[in-house]
């Protein structure tokens, strides 16, 4: 949070906050109207993402401040998020791995 | 004993210490969500083709669209409560508080709904790989919920206001931590929503 803590600035804070709020009400309908577009499935895994990345953003921004947050804040998350990337794709080396493998699920059915 | 750094910020970090606590835990959050999300998109990787897609078909889109509107609704409020304190309405701020507290109430209210009729088709998490992994996120998001609505609840009732007539700036520190908390809780939500009913 900014240091400006004045009465104005606060009222500032407040109108900034409910147009966020307005944004992502229309984010939420653009996201649930996106699913029924006809688009192959890593398209609509796009631009689910895409958008929900967008609301997140607009969360974390003003909600939560980050877009005026202390330097040591934003080094603690760029931390987690260079983790949670290799975290969220290191299993991938193994999905690699098995490229090309029969998958037991055909036999299976 | 008086807890250091609750209102002045330290030297070194520059933040009062209940911030940089709420941010390290919540980036450990990041973690313990992130580790699911990531086992969410092998085992859709490795599933049969059409799989997930049958299940998640299964779930309330209406619902969940609801519910996300919900949380959004409870985050603002929250963010309002914390800006009512800033300028020292208290009234206000427990108007807002009230609200963000009805706002969970009912969003699992709604999570109660569509849990129920789940299990009214006999549908469990042992039903398919995608059911395991949709109860057990929103499962562990729900326990989230139940937790920031006991730390909410501990605002909201009297027993704490004696902080906000000592210290208020005490006060709304802690509410500005528990805000950050709700925070990250709708932020979790805004992507299970499109991740597990709508792809």
């Amino acid at each position: 949070m900014s240091s400006d803590n004045s009465k104005e600035a606060i009222q500032e804070h407040i109108r900034v906050y409910m147009m966020v709020f307005g944004a992502l009400a229309v984010l939420t309908v653009i996201t649930v109207l996106a699913s029924f577009l006809k688009v192959s499935t890593s398209e609509a895994i796009f631009l689910a993402l895409i958008i929900a990345s967008i609301k997140a953003s607009l969360v974390a921004g003003y909600f939560m401040h980050l877009i005026s947050e202390k330097s040591m804040i934003i080094s603690i998350l760029l931390l987690t998020v260079f983790f949670f990337f290799i975290m969220i794709f290191l299993p991938l080396i193994s999905y690699t791995d098995n490229a090309g493998v029969h998958v037991p699920w055909v036999s299976i059915k | 004993m008086e807890i250091p750094y609750s209102i002045e910020e330290r030297e070194d970090t520059g933040l009062i210490n209940s911030k940089l606590g709420i941010w390290i835990f919540l980036a450990s959050e990041v973690m313990l969500f992130g580790g699911l999300f990531s086992a969410y998109i092998f085992l859709r990787l490795a599933a049969p083709p059409g799989d997930f897609e049958y299940w998640a078909s299964k779930l309330s889109v209406p619902m969940a669209t609801v519910n996300t509107m919900v949380l959004i609704s409870s985050s603002v409020s929250m963010v309002m409560a914390w800006a009512s304190l800033k300028l020292k309405d208290f009234s206000k701020f427990k108007m807002y508080m009230g609200i963000t507290l009805l706002c969970s109430a009912l969003f699992m209210v709604i999570k109660y709904f569509e849990y129920t009729s789940k299990f009214s088709h006999d549908i469990f998490p042992s039903s398919s790989t995608f059911m395991a992994i949709y109860f057990t996120l929103t499962g562990l998001h729900g326990i989230h919920i139940l937790g920031g609505v006991v730390v909410m609840l501990y605002f909201y009732l009297p027993f704490s206001h004696q902080l906000w007539h000592d210290q208020p700036e005490h006060f709304t520190n802690r509410v500005e931590a528990l805000g950050l908390y709700w925070h990250f809780v709708d932020l979790v939500w805004i992507f299970l929503f499109p991740v597990l009913y709508l792809l």
